[in-house]
């Protein structure tokens, strides 16, 4: 059959079939089960009602359980077997299989690398867009562009920017932006400032704010200060923040050195991807470049539900635009950017057709969601690909915690 | 639902907000601090521009790009393709029968440009030269020399060769600086979507994208919706439990579901096709679908539903008559959210759609595909990637407002 006509005809037997799912079954409930009429007419109308909620869901569930449900287990139970052994229980084998594989290890560090930089860079432009196109005549129209990007696929968006990465031999013409501005660079004062200083600052103004937002966090633990008693969980991971906070402006310190003291290859044309460890960052770009929009839509409609009384009365005291921005502005709205942050957070964990299309994971680009598909698929290695695939979850698991938290306190 | 309607009018609707004159009006009375209002708000306009150039010159690259034809895009970066270019081309002089014996020399004389094998007449020509490694040797009006052999190229085109030996009969090769002007085509897209052959043409996955995603963004409309009304106004033991499953499942990575549900699929017989990607299109909407719908019904008024219910109602009428219709915000945002997700998807269909025999891929599976066997045709690639690309930004513009209607209800909670 044409899959055209197959496709109209799942629609029609689709949705044709839930209504008349519906319709029957509350009919058959009704009439036939518990009529309401007859000696227990009262009691029937309470029992049907009792059923009929579940009638409803029930449709759904049965998908949600299947399909999404039932894989948690499912993938838990196969990570603990061999396929080429017939599906055996081997225990932890593929775990640690997986664990001596340098590749699952780069994975995981070019994951955290992405955990780190894309949700922040996307927050701070949203954020920044947010702030700036709120003030001016068309911003309507600014939004709108700057939000387009969220319509483009992976895929697509892979495209667009392999162009941008794309290098010629040094004798053509390059094609490829990137590299038609790099050529400019021969070595003077210009390449000084843009090359070496310019990176250098926001090297280092990134470990400012790391060490400072790591200070943040982990001040509560040796500063008295009225209010409930924390408990080891709430220490423990402000310690963990403040280590951390303190380990990333170490490595930005460390690379604001590597920046001023790199010796670069003027006038030649760079394999950009090819380029170990900083090819993470241009794959990167592409998903900042897609979820800034995002970030902007939500941030920007928090900005506009901040009381404007507490705006002017800041104005009032004397508040220069950036207070007003870090001190008023941000500290109201930070419920908004922890649930932006934590949104990007999921995308970036579940990460994988930027790689695929871009690099399938070569030149040390490689994250985890690429990693199992290459395990399933490639190797058909079932069971390691399905430990991968439990990693992933792992990482996810504290964030559905918080979420379901929140919802049930809503809830109530 | 009356700030939900505020924030959305909000989002795309600039307007200068109370504070903002305050802020205007509270500096104006500083001496000295108007200069510095006019200043700062310049500073923010040119910020905003810089941002949203730097936003669109990606796309603007790609779609520039697949309207310029091979030789072009591999001969200036598309931020040339507005100027005249001067470019490198390989011309032929004619063959031996054109020649003529004068004086124990062969001599052909003809015009480069204008001959049956030229571009045309009308090139503004810079220099020549007769070797690939040298193609600007000479001056135009020059005459290059090589073995005995010796030709004059003319502003206008017309050569003059001469040679000691007889010239081969598919004559020698010409190598001519020109300057090309400004030229766009719409070849490419031709060749994408009609006349190309394998994979170059895209017509067979972009109807297969559209089967995949009609179907994968009406049904779980209807399923999700029976649910969120249930979730949202029927009381029933264990709905709290139903919400917080829905929200566990809204995080839980796909990742995980692909290898059970190709098991189950493979074990009762769906197999890899439309089926097997309908089903999963659906199951991996429905969280989002019963989560937006949901939080949009609970916001309905309850006056509405209980006078309908006085007025003996049942559940299912006051479903289909009532709150379908008034759910239309949130049933649009949530088909907006899955047409781009199924359409933009890779890995589902990879998965559970496309089989060995190829004949059921879609774009985004075939775009990788190219980038991997036309890597440096980009004229092929950036029209293929711009067909794919084009519907779901068509109704991203047509319907921008519905999408971040969605996206503010599906987060900000």
């Amino acid at each position: 059959m044409n899959p055209a006509l197959q496709g109209l005809m799942t629609i029609a037997v689709g949705v044709g079939g839930c209504l008349a799912y519906f319709y029957f079954s509350n009919l058959v409930l009704d009439r036939f089960i518990f009529p309401a009429r007859g000696a227990q007419a009262g009691r029937n109308i309470n029992r049907a009602n009792m059923v009929r909620p579940w009638l409803f869901v029930f449709p759904a569930f049965f998908f949600l359980l299947l399909y999404l449900g039932y894989p948690v287990f499912e993938t838990l139970r196969l990570s603990l077997t061999d396929r080429a052994l017939g599906g055996a229980f081997v225990g932890f084998a593929n775990y640690e299989q997986m664990m001596n594989e340098p590749k699952f290890w780069e994975a995981m560090r070019n994951n955290m690398l992405w955990l780190i930089v894309v949700p922040a860079a996307s927050t701070a432009f949203g954020l920044l867009a947010a702030q700036l196109t709120d003030r001016i005549g068309w911003g309507n129209i600014a939004k709108s562009l700057i939000f387009m990007p969220m319509a483009i696929s992976f895929v697509g968006a892979s495209v667009i920017f392999k162009l941008i990465y794309e290098a010629r031999p040094v004798d053509a013409a390059q094609i490829g932006v990137m590299n038609a501005v790099w050529l400019n660079f021969e070595g003077g004062i210009w390449s000084f400032i843009f090359l070496r200083v310019f990176p250098a600052i926001l090297c280092g103004a990134f470990a400012v704010i790391a060490a400072y937002v790591g200070y943040l966090a982990a001040r509560p633990l040796w500063e008295d200060r009225p209010g409930p008693r924390e408990g080891v969980m709430m220490k423990g991971a402000r310690a963990f923040l403040g280590l951390f906070g303190l380990w990333l402006a170490w490595v930005s310190v460390r690379g604001v050195w590597g920046v001023l003291t790199a010796s670069l290859p003027y006038g030649e044309p760079i394999n950009w991807l090819t380029l170990p460890f900083y090819n993470n960052f241009l794959l990167m770009v592409i998903l900042i470049w897609i979820q800034t929009g995002f970030a902007m839509v939500i941030l920007s409609a928090a900005l506009r539900g901040i009381p404007e009384e507490t705006i002017e009365a800041a104005i009032i005291d004397g508040a220069k635009p950036l207070q007003l921005f870090f001190q008023i502005k941000v500290p109201q709205i930070m419920g908004t950017i922890v649930v932006v942050w934590t949104t990007i957070t999921l995308v970036v964990l579940k990460i994988f057709d930027i790689v695929f299309a871009m690099t399938n994971g070569q030149w040390e680009t490689q994250v985890l969601a690429n990693y199992m598909y290459d395990k399933l698929f490639r190797a058909n290695d079932w069971g390691v690909g399905s430990a991968s695939a439990i990693v992933i979850m792992a990482l996810v698991t504290p964030i559905l915690v918080w979420n379901v938290h929140n919802a049930r306190k809503e809830m109530r | 639902m009356a700030t939900q309607e505020n924030i959305d009018r909000g989002v795309f609707q600039s307007s200068s907000r109370g504070f903002l004159r305050g802020l205007f009006k509270a500096k104006s009375t500083d001496d000295g601090m108007a200069g510095q209002k006019s200043g700062l708000m310049w500073a923010v306009h040119i910020s905003v521009v810089a941002l949203v150039l730097l936003w669109i010159f990606p796309t603007v690259g790609l779609l520039v790009s697949s309207f310029r034809t091979a030789d072009q895009i591999s001969n200036s970066g598309w931020w040339a393709s507005l100027t005249a270019t001067e470019q490198t081309i390989q011309l032929r002089t004619a063959g031996a029968e054109a020649a003529e014996l004068v004086d124990g020399v062969y001599v052909i004389e003809g015009n480069l440009l204008t001959d049956d094998r030229g571009p045309g007449a009308g090139l503004e020509l810079r220099s020549f030269g007769t070797s690939a490694r040298n193609p600007s040797a000479y001056a135009i009006g020059e005459t290059g020399e090589d073995n005995g052999e010796t030709i004059t190229v003319n502003p206008d085109g017309s050569y003059v060769y001469t040679s000691v030996e007889e010239p081969s009969s598919s004559g020698s090769r010409v190598f001519v600086n020109a300057v090309i002007p400004p030229e766009f085509t719409t070849q490419n897209y031709d060749t994408i979507l009609f006349s190309g052959r394998g994979q170059d043409n895209m017509s067979r996955a972009f109807f297969n994208t559209l089967t995949v995603t009609i179907p994968a963004t009406i049904i779980p409309i209807v399923v999700a919706a029976f649910a969120a009304y249930a979730l949202a106004w029927m009381e029933f033991p264990g709905r709290a439990l139903l919400v917080a499953l829905v929200v566990a499942m809204l995080v839980v990575p796909l990742q995980l579901a692909l290898i059970p549900l190709l098991r189950l699929h493979l074990g009762i017989g769906i197999g890899k096709g439309y089926l097997g990607v309908w089903l999963a299109h659906t199951a991996f909407g429905m969280p989002l679908a019963i989560y937006l719908l949901r939080n949009y019904m609970v916001g309905l008024p309850r006056d509405i539903i209980e006078n309908a219910k006085v007025d003996g109602a049942t559940d299912f009428q006051i479903f289909t008559r009532i709150i379908l219709p008034l759910s239309f915000p949130a049933l649009a945002s949530f088909a907006i959210f899955q047409f781009l997700w199924t359409w933009n998807d890779l890995l589902v269909a990879s998965v559970f759609l496309i089989d060995a025999s190829g004949q059921t891929t879609v774009m985004t599976r075939q775009i990788v595909e190219l980038l991997g066997t036309r890597g440096g045709n980009w004229e092929i690639l950036a029209t293929a990637a711009f067909v794919s690309i084009a519907v779901p930004l068509a109704v991203f513009f047509a319907m921008q407002r519905y999408l971040v209607r969605g996206i503010l209800a599906g987060s900000v909670k």
